[in-house]
């Protein structure tokens, strides 16, 4: 079977967003500002914890980019504000601290995501476009739709062009991560955290291995390929 | 500061200086008990058996006359055994009867107490004795003196004086002796102490503190500090292997990164360049991923985890690990069994847990598969067992395992075997696993099992 394979630059998001990035380290802000912008994407930009919490109050952003070590006002304790004010913008934080205890702390505080430096920028891109959709409230999903691809997430069923497709509990629960975020790529960090809930790195991709089943699973038996590779960043599930 | 303003300064001193002060102060009470009880009861004994004396001889003069008292005063002026002063002076002052040669001095009024010295001739010399009486006017001017020779007494109630003032004397000479001569052995010992933490904090590690073996306060505190000062050692000799081994094991990547940058330099093309860099950037992740593993097999180690710990059910937590890697194994042409009995408990950082379990699949996936031409096919079991009180998860394999000899080495951080350098792998794993052993206070365990290689989780069930 082939692997379709897509090229990360070839993967914008459809629709530009507006992102507010709290980092104190200017060359680290700067490359994650020009990155962004190269995404297509608006990006403002405070040094400090002060100007962060100013400007985010505005709630005109998308999703805020904190960083955990600011001056003037520690990144947690501006996503704590800010949840207190009722403003809800998703929050994804850095840290160069990185263990999952600060993990926890960090979701406690109000954020929706961790990632610990350093970080591969196609994971940022990913995690941020990932918060920025669950910002839009949408009607509880009882079924993903992509293409002829359904899985119904009462029944606990999944057809492709009418045909059933038996999944074990795990690929289900696969599926329907990647499902939910049709049209954005998934790293296999993100795999791991949310499907399998573990936030070490195994030393093999394991993850590789029950994507290529779920292909199979999917893919093989038709015409055009839903599940893709993206190169250097991970999956996305698309409509051809 | 000067060795004894030091020397007061000792707790041993304060403490001797207090305790001495009570003792003082109860040998005092004590003392002051005993004077109290016979030379004051006694003296007032004594005065009360005069008045009774004085009341008896009043009565007999006014139902008689003073011849007969002077009589009666004479009788028992005779009796010598008690030591009685009795006399009887008419008004003139002239002696109608009694022990004394005249009036005593400081008579003055009609009654009232006297102290006086008067002269007892004891058979062979005359002695200056203190007399202590009550006299008296009777009717017709006489007057009655009655009264106990009080000498001995007296004498005795100044020795028990002295004794008191010499006890206490005695008591604190001792006492502050003793104390500046215990604070004195008990700062010599800690002299040692600091002495030697200054040697230490110079450079010599390996000095220890001196340990008597009387296992008392001191002996034990030099104890411990000597266990802090091995566990210190030995990790700072871990420290030093690391940052040897990091330092070699990280220059070979960075060599293999420069050489492939210098030759997309030289080469000049834009695909060369893209490859290059896309291979740079695979090569900084491992590093990057290297450096993770050293960090968290540091952390682990020094129990500075904050990871939760919980009460697991260690079965339900290598399922999950069983299914996240049977693809593989099958995708490698194995198989890969899991049993475990349900419901066995430790108390478990889920994530740290999960972490070593796939640690030691990812080895068996590595290091079992079979080699070119070898007829068999790769067998990995995972399997979770209560073993006394212990919980044992075992990941076994029907590889060639880790030759005997290597078993405590490959614990090393970095340490790789040989023969399999060709393998990708960083030669943390292990060491990360028997970081999450001891971290949840039980070890890993290398053996032969009934198929090939064992290695196994031992941990303590929790209640």
């Amino acid at each position: 079977m082939t692997e379709h394979v897509l090229a990360f630059e070839t993967f914008k998001y459809n629709g530009s967003m507006r992102i507010l990035v709290i980092e104190d380290d200017q060359q680290a802000a700067g490359f994650l500002i020009k990155g962004l912008r190269e995404e297509g994407h608006i990006v403002d930009h405070a040094a400090d914890g002060e100007d962060g919490l100013v400007l985010a109050r505005e709630g005109v952003h998308d999703v805020l980019v904190v960083d955990r070590m600011l001056p003037k006002r520690d990144g947690l304790s501006v996503i704590e504000a800010l949840r207190a004010e009722d403003v809800s913008t998703p929050v994804l934080i850095l840290s160069a601290l990185g263990e999952v205890d600060d993990r926890v702390t960090g979701l406690r505080a109000g954020g929706d995501d961790y990632l610990s430096k350093p970080y591969a920028f196609s994971e940022l891109v990913a995690r941020v476009e990932v918060l920025a959709r669950r910002s839009k409230p949408e009607a509880a999903q009882t079924k993903l739709v992509v293409g002829d691809l359904e899985l119904d997430l009462l029944a606990r069923t999944c057809t492709r062009a009418g045909q059933d497709i038996t999944l074990q509990a795990r690929e289900f629960r696969l599926l329907e991560y990647l499902l939910k975020h049709a049209g954005q790529v998934v790293t296999r960090t993100m795999l791991l955290e949310n499907v399998w809930d573990y936030h070490f790195d195994p030393q093999t991709n394991v993850i590789d291995v029950h994507i290529s089943r779920l292909r199979s699973k999917i893919d093989k038996d038709f015409e055009t390929p839903l599940l893709h590779t993206v190169r250097g960043a991970g999956y996305s599930i698309r409509e051809p | 500061m000067s060795p004894n303003a030091n020397l007061l300064r000792t707790s041993t001193f304060r403490l001797a200086t207090a305790y001495l002060l009570l003792f003082v102060l109860s040998v005092g009470a004590i003392l002051g008990y005993i004077y109290w009880n016979t030379a004051v009861l006694l003296e007032r004994q004594t005065d009360e058996t005069i008045r009774a004396e004085i009341r008896g001889l009043n009565e007999q003069y006014r139902f008689g006359r003073i011849t007969v008292l002077a009589k009666v005063v004479e009788q028992r002026s005779l009796r010598n055994s008690e030591r009685g002063i009795y006399s009887i002076f008419d008004h003139t002052g002239r002696r109608l009867a009694g022990n004394l040669q005249g009036v005593p001095a400081g008579v003055d009024g009609t009654s009232g107490w006297l102290e006086f010295p008067y002269e007892v001739f004891d058979g062979n010399s005359i002695k200056q004795h203190s007399g202590r009486a009550f006299y008296t006017r009777l009717n017709g001017g006489y007057l009655l003196v009655v009264g106990r020779d009080v000498e001995e007494r007296r004498q005795f109630a100044s020795l028990i004086r002295r004794s008191v003032f010499i006890a206490i004397g005695m008591a604190l000479v001792f006492g502050l002796g003793g104390g500046v001569f215990m604070s004195r052995n008990f700062l010599r010992r800690i002299d040692v102490i600091s002495d030697t933490s200054k040697a230490i904090m110079a450079g010599g590690l390996s000095e220890r503190m001196p340990v008597r073996g009387t296992n008392d306060e001191i002996d034990r505190l030099s104890g411990n500090l000597n266990n802090m000062l091995d566990q210190i050692e030995r990790l700072m000799t871990g420290m030093r292997e690391v940052s040897d081994n990091v330092a070699h094991d990280l220059k070979t990547p960075l060599t293999r990164l420069k050489a492939r940058v210098e030759a997309a330099l030289r080469q000049d093309t834009k695909g060369a360049y893209k490859e290059a860099l896309v291979e740079t950037i695979s090569e900084a992740d491992q590093l990057l991923a290297t450096f993770n593993a050293l960090l968290s097999i540091a952390r682990t180690e020094a129990g500075q985890t904050s990871e939760q710990m919980e009460p697991l059910d260690v079965s339900e937590v290598a399922e999950e690990i069983a299914e996240l890697y049977q693809p593989l194994a099958e995708d490698a042409g194995g198989t890969f069994e899991f049993s475990g009995t349900p419901g066995l408990s430790v108390t478990a950082s889920r994530q740290l847990l999960a972490q070593a379990i796939s640690n030691l699949i990812d080895n068996a996936l590595k290091y079992a598969r079979p080699g070119d031409g070898e007829d068999r096919t790769l067998e990995i079991a995972l399997l979770v067992q209560q073993v006394k009180d212990k919980v044992e998860v075992t990941v076994a394999d029907n590889g060639p395992g880790i030759p005997k000899a290597d078993r405590e080495r490959v614990l090393q951080r970095f340490v790789r075997l040989d023969s399999s350098r060709s393998e990708p792998g960083s030669g943390l794993g292990l060491s990360l696993v028997a970081g999450v052993a001891r971290l949840h206070g039980g070890e890993l365990v290398f053996r032969d099992g009934k198929v090939g290689f064992e290695a196994c989780l031992v941990l303590p069930a929790s209640a």
